[in-house]
């Protein structure tokens, strides 16, 4: 019998779908393989390819199995296909066709829309390790770097996700479609990545912590919503990399936890009470607190345009067909078609911001942004905890939704961060407090530093409490290669 | 009263609030509020699922507690409570309950004083489970060690406990609970084995552990054990033991001495060393007494053993022909070996079996002692206090 909890190594590419007898896809996947290991190559520098990383790889996708850690250079890392377990009798939880059986095929009516939808969440995968691949040569600690590496390992293993759906499910068109993953470029001129939020570079270690919290988390909601998906292959993907996605949450949230909780400390030692006494604390080596802020503003406001149009006809009908389904929707208490519901969204009247009840079908993007600021709400309290615990006295907060938009109803207006409609000039002039300007870019720029000892950590973030798999404070997450 | 038992605990100030943990609980047993997520006390049976997941470590947190933190509390908190102090358990406590705890203390007594953990043993779990709060075991095999016709029926018993968490070392016992009442109406109480299988399993990494069983006439749990089939269902407490365990250090030297089933721990030891270090470690050496061959459990695989890995003296008291012979005459003839052993700070003693060996193993251990000029009793205690000398008789 097939075993599909095992990771197989029977082929060039680690799986649990059973590839060894499923020779068209095989055959698909391994001329797909060069290419992606010459993209992997070609990216991440070279010092850092020959690098032994300590880095967690599934052996199995049950919980015993799937976090195995080891020393492994990154070009070896086990890339595979692997797909949480079939859940017997798994049935189409939203939509028109809810209560019938998952699909194992995709129905042809949405075989269109459901490309789309995993080309777009494919596509965003190795554009995050595109903007991150210089980072690793400012890595303000071994530790830091290892799980830089350990999410880029991930995301390229997220690729490979979406890519065996598309050569599995979608024949010419998908093998078409997963070439183009490795042609478009984060940043590119002639052929960028689809969303604009994947083509801005992560200049910094703060940036990337910015990143992995606030983007990666949309990403997460996107995962969250696709594993309710009525095709069980897509659903069985999804579950899986929420599993990894996790990490990605993690690296963000301790990241500025951990830069939030040095530069307080450091105005506490040198009895600093000011959080906006900006100069003195940049001099001492530590990122001040409305810096900080300006990068949460920049960051979050990104990452909600990424949630598309507040009202949406593709959203409602991916919905609708069983495609795609809302953030935990076996959790929500109704009766998951939305025949009758509303739902409350923004929406500009007269040039003012009102909120207004739709028909919730067309909402879905609206709910999902919601309950993704209420998620990313959480770690901002944490960090105010680790603020207040200083002594310091200052809060971070999220910007109101309608700052700083490029993608629906708010974008065109100038709103300040509290969300107030304001003049151009009062923008002009306002958002240099509001968003990161190149001055402080050049300054967050200037305390990069590698620094490559064990246990050691560069001066501007604290080191964590808990390492990596347990492991104590001057544990060699990364043995370099030296040339 | 309420038995002091482990509570599953999640770290507020490391979780990052993913809920992976409480998407992959099998039992539901994890949930969460917008402050925190939380481990149901009621429900947690230590599968340890959601170990493996936590991108943070949080989840790896236990706390020895009488009564559980409930759900509103764990709510509420914004860091994890310290671990309260247990007035009425030592640091090495070998268990939490005092019923199971006395049993032990009685067990060990034949050491001379308060026996003391080797400094490098792993860390036992004890009291996972208990009366309240037992795991069900499946049995996956029943095996009769001693020959068919043999006086004593002596049995290998492998349990399953797949699926659960039963962190349970070498040297360590577990409780099994017999169905029924006893005389007095009330529920039998677990019976005591020590697991004669290494912590990775009897079969590495399937969940399962062996213990040895000798059917005892008249004897409710061991009779009920004996008798069991596969696929029997068995309720199991413990893990239970802090201190008659095996040292980690592989350059440690082990001298195991054991009559009958008391063999069960040396094969745990024999076993986990044989997976790990092999043969390249201080060796362990075997004083092992029965009546006859045919009475002694695993005789054909100790056999097979090469003696670089475990030097083993089969002494028997009842062979025809052959004069009667008991662990201390074997070992007294073996007494240059012992003195170098004794002499060595690297020494490890086991014994374990009938109460009835002590005697004659301390009086042989006084005498090779004295030999090189070294009174027992002052070495006996600097070995134990140093944990280096474990007794369990019963």
């Amino acid at each position: 019998m097939l075993d599909l909890i095992n990771v197989s190594y029977d082929t060039q590419i680690p799986n649990n779908v059973g590839l060894s007898s499923d020779k068209k896809v095989l055959k698909a996947l391994e001329k797909w393989h060069p290419g992606y290991i010459n993209w992997w190559n070609d990216l991440i520098p070279q010092q850092f390819q020959q690098s032994m990383v300590y880095l967690r790889t599934a052996v199995s996708v049950d919980p015993k199995g799937w976090a195995k850690f080891d020393y492994v250079k990154m070009p070896e890392y086990r890339w595979g296909v692997l797909l949480a377990p079939e859940v017997e009798g798994r049935m189409i939880p939203c939509g028109e066709h809810k209560g019938q059986p998952a699909w194992q095929e995709v129905p042809g009516e949405y075989r269109n829309l459901m490309k789309r939808l995993i080309v777009i969440q494919g596509d965003t995968e190795p554009g995050s390790v595109e903007q991150q691949r210089f980072l690793g040569l400012t890595a303000p600690s071994l530790y830091d770097m290892r799980n830089l590496f350990q999410v880029n390992v991930e995301e390229g293993r997220h690729l490979w996700a979406m890519v065996y759906l598309l050569q599995k499910y979608f024949g010419r068109d998908g093998r078409e479609e997963a070439d183009d993953m490795l042609r478009r470029s984060s940043g590119s001129e002639e052929a960028p990545r689809m969303l604009g939020a994947f083509n801005e570079e992560t200049p910094d270690w703060l940036s990337f912590f910015m990143f992995t919290y606030f983007t990666d988390r949309d990403g997460k909601m996107q995962l969250e919503s696709l594993a309710q998906s009525g095709f069980d292959p897509l659903s069985r993907t999804c579950r899986f990399m929420l599993t990894e996605e996790a990490h990605h949450m993690f690296v963000g949230e301790t990241g500025v936890g951990r830069t939030i909780e040095r530069t307080c400390q450091v105005m506490v030692e040198n009895g600093i009470t000011d959080p906006y006494d900006i100069n003195k604390i940049r001099d001492l080596g530590v990122i001040d607190l409305p810096t900080i802020q300006k990068k949460l503003n920049l960051h979050y406001t990104l990452s909600l345009d990424l949630f598309g149009q507040e009202v949406s006809t593709n959203a409602a009908n991916a919905f609708n067909a069983g495609i795609k389904g809302r953030y935990q929707e076996n959790r929500i208490d109704d009766d998951h078609m939305l025949t009758n519901d509303t739902y409350v969204v923004w929406d500009m009247e007269d040039g003012k911001a009102v909120q207004k009840e739709v028909p919730a079908l067309t909402a879905i993007n609206m709910r999902l942004r919601d309950d993704y600021t209420r998620d990313a709400s959480g770690g901002v309290g944490r960090w105010n905890k680790i603020i207040a615990k200083s002594g310091v006295e200052f809060a971070l907060k999220l910007p109101h939704e309608s700052f700083n938009r490029k993608i629906g109803v708010f974008s065109g207006h100038n709103f300040n961060p509290d969300g107030v409609i304001i003049s151009g000039a009062e923008y002009d002039a306002g958002i240099v407090q509001w968003l990161p300007s190149r001055a402080d870019g050049d300054f967050i720029q200037s305390l990069m530093t590698a620094v490559t000892e064990p246990g050691k950590y560069a001066g501007w973030i604290n080191p964590p409490k808990v390492g990596i798999d347990n492991k104590p404070g001057d544990f060699e997450y990364v043995k370099l290669h030296m040339a | 009263m309420t038995q002091p038992f482990k509570q599953h605990l999640i770290d507020p100030e490391i979780c990052i609030r993913c809920y992976t943990c409480e998407m992959t609980c099998p039992i539901g047993a994890i949930q969460h509020d917008d402050n925190n997520v939380v481990v149901d006390a009621e429900s947690c049976n230590f599968c340890m699922d959601c170990i493996p997941v936590c991108p943070t470590g949080s989840i790896d947190e236990w706390r020895v507690v009488k009564t559980p933190y409930s759900l509103e509390e764990q709510f509420e908190w914004e860091e994890l409570p310290e671990q309260q102090e247990m007035t009425d358990t030592a640091p090495e406590a070998e268990a939490l309950d005092p019923a199971i705890a006395a049993l032990l203390e009685e067990a060990h007594k034949g050491a001379g004083g308060k026996a003391r953990a080797p400094e490098s043993a792993a860390k036992p779990t004890i009291n996972m489970y208990t009366i309240g709060k037992p795991a069900t075991a499946t049995v996956q095999g029943n095996y009769r060690l001693t020959d068919a016709g043999a006086e004593t029926d002596t049995r290998h018993i492998i349990l399953s406990l797949e699926g659960q968490t039963f962190p349970v070392l070498e040297g360590q016992t577990i409780g099994v609970i017999p169905p029924g009442v006893g005389a007095d109406g009330n529920p039998h109480l677990p019976r005591l084995y020590s697991v004669s299988s290494p912590r990775d399993g009897e079969r590495p990494n399937f969940g399962n552990v062996s213990l040895t069983v000798k059917r005892e006439e008249h004897g409710v749990a061991s009779n009920f054990i004996c008798d069991l089939n596969p696929g029997d269902g068995v309720q199991v407490t413990g893990p239970f033991g802090a201190t008659f365990l095996l040292p980690e250090d592989p350059d440690a030297r082990l001298l195991m001495i054991c009559t009958g089933t008391g063999s069960a721990p040396m094969r745990a030891f024999t076993m986990r060393r044989e997976r790990t270090v092999g043969q390249k470690s201080g060796g362990m050496t075997m004083f092992f007494g029965a009546r006859s061959p045919d009475t002694l459990p695993y005789f054909g695989p100790l056999k097979k053993l090469p003696e670089s890995l475990l030097k083993t003296h089969m002494v028997f008291s009842r062979v025809e022909g052959q004069p009667r012979e008991y662990v201390q005459d074997r070992m007294m003839a073996e007494e240059d070996a012992i003195a170098e052993l004794l002499g060595d700070v690297k020494t490890y003693i086991y014994i374990c079996g009938l109460r009835g060996m002590e005697e004659g193993v301390e009086k042989t251990l006084t005498n090779i002692a004295e030999s090189i000029g070294t009174p027992w009793a002052a070495l006996r205690d600097t070995m134990r206090e140093e944990g280096r000398y474990h007794v369990e008789t019963y």
